[in-house]
């Protein structure tokens, strides 16, 4: 099964790359760069200056209905849903379409710090944690899975960048 | 066996009650909702959901109003309130009336998640430790701690020992040995399982940055720190904080970690809250802590509230035994890995791998089979594959630099040089796919004589 991946408003150019690269290591279809224009206008609060991944998703569905696999959105975007001051991304379970967020992914937000190579890492652990749920996973209590729930940075470090051997089986690999 | 928890959702907003729902699906909760009180108590059967979430202002039955009729019936019931305006007095009230907890809307999702495990995982480990005591035969062990030999028979001995005392652990051990695995197996043998394991190598890291990283740090805490960070102790909670070289702190650590120790308590840098964490604690160490204290360089006093239970891991010269599984195991992982057909080792070649002192341990075994499967060319590794022999090879004769990563790079430039950089002539030679070629060429920034 194809996967596209669809960057709207990203900054960093280089992590679409990243993640295109590592998801063609990693994954058995074809994965594509799709730039379809998603509208946002309607997602955004004036209130929070945040963007409502849901919505966003909704929006995305109407206008890749006509693409034959997932769809995965790589945004530099500062997600939330309604009851929770931020996400980090956010994916139909079982269904197509998926959304992450880089934004809250940057080491400059906590230490100060720039760290490019550990920015790329925590966006390829929420890229497969999302499309581990468009697969139909849910979170793994196996702390080195990258299905492992990751509500804060902390535990987008911590948890692993692979999926374990229970959760690889739903997920078409390259290798199992 | 994962226990599968049900959730009811109680709030007036659809909006909110769908976003919650979504978000403890994933969680791979059992999630139903209700918009009112009245529904929700209508829902609500004794021992039917696990935990609720209710929205404090909903028109009608309020959620206090709920709390009090849910605890009538059950009162042993978790409920976490969610409010939108934080107030002193209906927190008092809520926690009064036997609300687990109430947190205020939007909640960061990072202390929603936790609230929510740490509530269901308390209440089921009351029952689960005790399952556990009585059931316990044989220890799970991570993958990577392998041997049969009678010294690490003993080792899981000890460690299923002391998994479930919760006790405080110092592991001792040659540098390799596999402490980081120990801590690990006792670790996913206790109690604390369904919560990580923090490792922290303390010789790593400079005081001040593993202050921060222990610690954590408020917003703003200093320039560039936008978001609060949370530190190992507070990341440790319900788990296992792993502090590895123990012996390099510095005499003020010391006294920070000490004061942790005792209180189970700390604030983040540039915080006054003070914070609790309920962690174990397992420390290792490859320096004498004894003759540290005796030379004044290590607080006494510390030492005796880490040292409560000692391990000691045996160095592989003293377990010989074990060299050769332990040396298929690594075989079979990287020829894997690397998709490589390498299936055995020599007769010649494991004679020296057993006979080798292996002053750098299960490390430097993994090591130089690693490197082996890089550079070895039939199907079975050799004595010239492995590093005593290579060392004094043509790849790495005219180079300082032992390191893996270099002979790799060193090994690869010289197979595209001998192939005219025909990519997959290179990559048939040494076993790999063109795809994994043109990666390790991107990642060592290998180029052409031409081009260089």
């Amino acid at each position: 099964m194809k996967i596209y991946v669809v960057p709207l408003e990203l900054k960093n150019k280089s992590l679409l790359e990243h993640v295109v690269n590592e998801l063609s290591l990693k994954f058995s279809g074809k994965i594509l760069v799709d730039n379809t224009q998603i509208l946002i206008d309607n997602a955004h609060s004036t209130g929070r200056l945040q963007y409502y991944s849901t919505q966003i998703i909704a929006n995305a569905a109407e206008k890749t209905s006509y693409l034959d696999g997932k769809v995965l959105i790589l945004t530099s975007l500062d997600l939330y849903v309604p009851a929770l001051t931020y996400i980090f991304g956010e994916a139909q379970l079982g269904g197509k379409h998926s959304i992450i967020s880089a934004c809250r992914l940057h080491e400059e937000f906590y230490s100060g710090l720039s760290n490019e190579p550990l920015l790329v890492e925590r966006t390829i652990k929420e890229a497969l944690h999302e499309l581990g749920h468009n697969y139909g996973l849910k979170h793994c209590s196996d702390w080195d899975c990258v299905m492992h729930s990751s509500p804060g940075i902390e535990e987008v470090d911590i948890k692993g960048k692979f999926y374990c051997r229970e959760c690889s089986k739903t997920i078409p690999l390259k290798i199992s | 066996m994962k226990v599968q928890y049900n959730i009811l959702i109680v709030d007036d907003e659809k909006i909110v009650r769908e976003s919650l729902q979504h978000w403890f699906e994933e969680e791979g909760y059992n999630v139903d909702i209700a918009e009112d009180g009245e529904s929700a108590l209508k829902k609500y059967g004794k021992g039917k959901y696990d935990l609720l979430l209710v929205d404090m202002k909903m028109p009608g039955m309020s959620g206090l109003d709920l709390l009090t009729s849910i605890k009538a019936i059950d009162k042993d019931a978790l409920l976490i309130l969610i409010t939108a305006f934080a107030s002193v007095p209906t927190a008092i009230a809520a926690l009064k009336q036997g609300a687990y907890d109430y947190v205020t809307k939007p909640v960061d999702p990072d202390e929603l998640t936790h609230l929510v495990k740490k509530a269901l995982e308390q209440k089921h480990l009351k029952h689960e430790n005790e399952i556990l005591k009585e059931n316990i035969k044989e220890i799970i062990k991570p993958d990577n701690l392998i041997g049969e030999s009678f010294q690490m028979k003993k080792l899981y001995d000890l460690i299923n020992t002391v998994a479930l005392a919760d006790t405080t652990v110092m592991i001792r051990g040659e540098s390799g040995t596999g402490k980081e695995l120990v801590a690990k197996a006792i670790h996913i043998n206790s109690k604390r399982k369904y919560f990580p394991i923090i490792p922290v190598n303390c010789g790593a890291l400079a005081e001040s940055i593993l202050e921060s990283e222990l610690f954590g740090h408020e917003k703003g805490a200093f320039t560039g720190a936008q978001f609060k960070r949370k530190g190992k102790f507070e990341m440790a909670d319900g788990g296992t904080l792993f502090l590895d070289e123990i012996a390099t702190l510095s005499t003020k650590m010391q006294i920070e970690l000490l004061r942790v120790i005792e209180t189970r308590q700390f604030s983040r840098v540039g915080g006054n809250q003070l914070i609790k964490s309920d962690f174990r604690l397992i420390t290792a160490s490859n320096q004498s802590l004894e003759d540290l204290v005796k030379e004044g360089k290590f607080r006494e006093d510390l030492y005796y509230r880490l040292n409560v239970f000692t391990i000691h891991i045996p160095p592989l010269r003293e377990r010989k035994d074990d060299i050769p599984i332990l040396a298929h195991f690594f075989l079979n992982k990287f020829a894997m890995a690397m998709n490589k057909p390498i299936k055995d080792i020599s007769t010649e070649a494991m004679d020296f791998i057993v006979n080798y002192e292996w002053p750098g341990n299960v490390r430097e075994l993994e090591n130089a089979i690693e490197r082996a499967v890089v550079i070895g060319k039939c199907d079975k590794i050799t004595v010239e594959n492995l590093p005593f022999h290579v060392s004094s090879n043509q790849i790495n004769s005219d180079s300082d630099d032992k390191s893996l990563a270099a002979v790799e790079k060193k090994y690869i430039l010289q197979i595209l040089n001998e192939n005219n950089w025909n990519i997959s002539r290179s990559a048939v030679q040494l076993h790999i796919d063109r795809v994994t070629l043109y990666n390790k060429i991107n990642k060592y920034g290998l180029r052409t004589a031409v081009e260089a």
